[in-house]
């Protein structure tokens, strides 16, 4: 067997199919899309070439660097919550009673499908019937705000859900790599006088620095592209205050018919998450990084 | 024995790109054998969430083979946003359906200067011309050309519910102070006076519509739009300061912006709100519907947007316009055939369209001889006598600026631009297209 997995012929015959899938599929469209972005197109006709206009454009236009705030902002609060879910996970990982049950209770909202979750929070937010304002009234709250509809406030009401979506997918990765860690570790550092805190910031954290760093690449470049909450239940609406990035190539393109600049918008994402990711993995960098 | 894994792998993987490859060069060689020739039709009615218009449509089909035996219909159904976006693709290669719908003007407008959609003046001038309604196939115009045989037409009345209306001793409103007492006296009551969903805007469009209509008269917006006119008419701007006051009178159930058409409509069919501006296409709803209840449906009535005092606009001037039509591709190798059948198509559907499926076809209707409930007769009797018709805006503009205008609707209503500024932004936008 070991040599057959050395016979360069085989590997590589093994491999084509897989990238050549990836290659189709991915790597051509993003060509494409950086492509499609020079030229001025409505969908339909023919496509004129414009060369760097639309980039020009974006760079000048209020209402995309606008929607990027939203997505940075987006991205900030996702990042927070991880410091949440991480403590969440530690309790959950240490020996409390219970901690099996937590844990799938947890992870429930994440087999939900987004547009499951969007309707069950758009019922949440109904201003008249919704079990957010029905509750706010009967404390006593005299005109409880009107969320999803109110401007400013549509942004942080939808990023709730967004949050609270991943809360079983961040806590699972941590708890799985909290298990990890051998139990020697933690039973030596008991024996030398570690309090709990101690062993969870000194030891634990250090050990799964790794995949903290992970879960913040994914964190931020998933909020970074997000699209399909805002899309169901705002449209990032009303008026832009709830746009990000991916819903406003998506009004670009299918709605305004400009596919020459929704293709910009696209590729402009795609090399914003690349910096990003690339600033991210920069500013936690230590020894024996590897991806 | 491991060399012959690999060979067998290598095997499943050739067969595997001859299987997905293969699959496209079947189709083609049936079609063209023989005199029979076929014409291939897309439409947007699945028997799933379409039933009775997809019976009728299918009907048609097969009263359309029976007269013509050497042509056959070849069929594709999908649903309308899946419909839209496999339009597209197939327009970009050129590979549009023989017939197909469409939608009028701004949708409409690239595909005809792509020169994809067939000019369909002739069979327009065949003795059709006199059947449609006037103002509907002008929707489907261009440079003079008519381009799509509309197949459904709305107008949009105000719904209103009796037993609220009753309830507090109110009356259908003539004129807009009366109709603002009403909203009012409904307020006070904590009874939202209208129902909006305004999350997807074109209903609040509708509004806008109207006021701006009333105001001006019925031509001032679409000058606007065609740029024979100014969107800082002073007319378009009062339209937007009046729609504002509605606003901060209570007049639309709360937090509207951020409800969608469904959930505003709830608060009506729930009666928890008296009144709804909608589209002829919500009347199965107020009739015939055996999901709502039959106390309710008996209790909806319409009346017309009331007219503004000192306003131009006449109360028997509508906003509405054809909602689907038909199309013949221009590049079609059976195009005498596809225009005779859309044709033929148009007639059928005008006699069978409002009886079976409860939808008001673009062709006059005969109110005398069919069975229909007394809402339908009521609006159809109204729409005989309209004195005006005007598309919808979102329609009438271009996508780009659509955005724009539906936009701006939705901060219009959420206080968040001043009605000068309003006006300020569509003229911005509507000059930018011009220059383009």
């Amino acid at each position: 067997m070991n040599k057959v997995m050395s016979n360069k012929k085989v590997i590589a015959m093994y491999i084509a199919p897989a990238l050549f899938l990836v290659l189709a599929l991915i790597y051509v469209p993003i060509v494409q899309t950086g492509y499609f972005g020079l030229m001025k197109w409505n969908g339909i006709g023919d496509m004129e070439f414009i060369g760097l206009k639309n980039y020009s454009h974006l760079i000048n236009d209020p209402l995309f660097w606008k929607s990027a705030l939203h997505s940075f902002l987006l991205a900030v609060f996702s990042a927070l919550s991880l410091i949440g879910y991480l403590f969440i996970s530690i309790i959950l990982a240490g020996k409390i009673r219970g901690a099996n049950l937590l844990r799938k209770i947890y992870l429930i909202p994440m087999l939900l499908a987004s547009v499951a979750i969007a309707q069950l929070w758009l019922k949440i937010y109904h201003p008249t019937n919704g079990i957010l304002n029905t509750v706010l009234i009967s404390l006593g709250v005299d005109n409880p705000p009107a969320w999803l509809a109110e401007s400013n406030l549509a942004l942080y009401a939808i990023i709730v859900p967004i949050i609270w979506q991943y809360a079983g997918f961040y806590i699972l990765i941590y708890y799985a790599a909290l298990k990890n860690i051998p139990e020697s570790l933690i039973e030596a550092a008991r024996i030398d006088g570690a309090t709990p805190l101690q062993i969870a910031l000194k030891i634990k954290l250090p050990l799964i620095m790794n995949v903290i760093k992970v879960t913040i690449v994914l964190a931020v470049v998933g909020s970074l592209k997000y699209f399909d909450l805002i899309y169901v239940m705002t449209d990032g609406g009303p008026n832009g205050s709830s746009e990000v990035m991916a819903s406003y190539m998506y009004h670009k393109a299918f709605k305004g018919f400009d596919f020459g600049y929704g293709s910009a918008i696209g590729f402009f994402l795609l090399v914003i998450c690349l910096v990003v990711t690339f600033i991210i993995s920069k500013l936690t960098k230590t020894k024996n990084d590897t991806y | 024995m491991l060399k012959k894994t690999h060979t067998f792998f290598l095997v499943l993987v050739l067969l595997l790109i001859a299987a997905l490859t293969g699959c496209n060069g079947s189709d083609k060689a049936s079609n063209e054998s023989g005199s029979q020739k076929t014409i291939k039709f897309m439409h947007l009615w699945p028997a799933g969430s379409s039933k009775q218009q997809s019976l009728i449509v299918s009907d048609i089909i097969k009263q359309f083979e029976a007269e013509n035996k050497d042509v056959k219909i070849e069929l594709e159904v999908l649903e309308n946003e899946q419909y839209k976006n496999k339009i597209k693709v197939l327009s970009s290669s050129n590979e549009l359906p023989d017939v197909g719908f469409t939608w009028a003007a701004g949708y409409m407008t690239p595909f005809v200067e792509g020169n994809l959609y067939a000019d369909l003046d002739d069979v327009l001038n065949e003795g059709l011309k006199d059947s449609f309604v006037s103002g509907t196939t002008e929707a489907y115009a261009l440079d003079g050309k008519t381009y799509g045989l509309p197949l459904e037409l709305n107008i949009a009345p105000i719904y209103y519910n009796k037993e609220i209306f009753e309830k507090y001793n109110l009356e259908v409103p003539k004129t807009y102070s009366e109709f603002q007492t009403i909203v009012k006296t409904l307020s006070d009551k904590g009874i939202a006076p209208i129902a909006l969903g305004n999350k997807d805007r074109w209903t609040g469009s509708l509004w806008y519509m109207y006021m701006a209509d009333r105001i001006g008269g019925s031509d001032v917006l679409n000058k606007a739009i065609d740029r024979t006119g100014s969107f800082e008419d002073p007319a378009l701007v009062s339209a937007a300061d009046e729609i504002q006051k509605l606003v901060n009178e209570n007049a639309f159930n709360k937090g509207f912006n951020g409800l969608s058409n469904d959930e505003g409509k709830s608060e009506f069919l729930n009666g928890k709100a008296a009144m709804y501006l909608m589209g002829t296409w919500e009347l199965p709803n107020f009739t015939t519907n055996e999901e709502l209840p039959k106390e309710f449906r008996d209790n909806v009535g319409f009346f017309k947007f009331p007219t503004v005092e000192g306003g131009k606009g006449d109360i028997d001037s509508w906003v509405g316009g054809p909602g689907v039509g038909l199309f013949v591709s221009e590049n079609s190798k059976v195009k005498a055939e596809s225009k005779e059948f859309v044709k033929f198509f148009v007639e059928k559907w005008g006699e069978q369209a409002v009886e079976k499926a409860g939808v008001i076809p673009a062709t006059k209707v005969d109110t005398a001889k069919i069975e229909l409930p007394q809402l339908y007769i009521d609006v159809l009797n109204e729409l005989s006598k309209a004195s005006n018709l005007t598309l919808f805006a979102d329609v009438q503009m271009s996508a780009s600026v659509a955005e724009t205008h539906l936009n701006l609707i939705q901060s219009l209503f959420g206080n968040e631009v001043k009605p000068n500024d309003f006006a300020k932004k569509h003229e911005e936008a509507l000059k930018a297209e011009e220059r383009k």
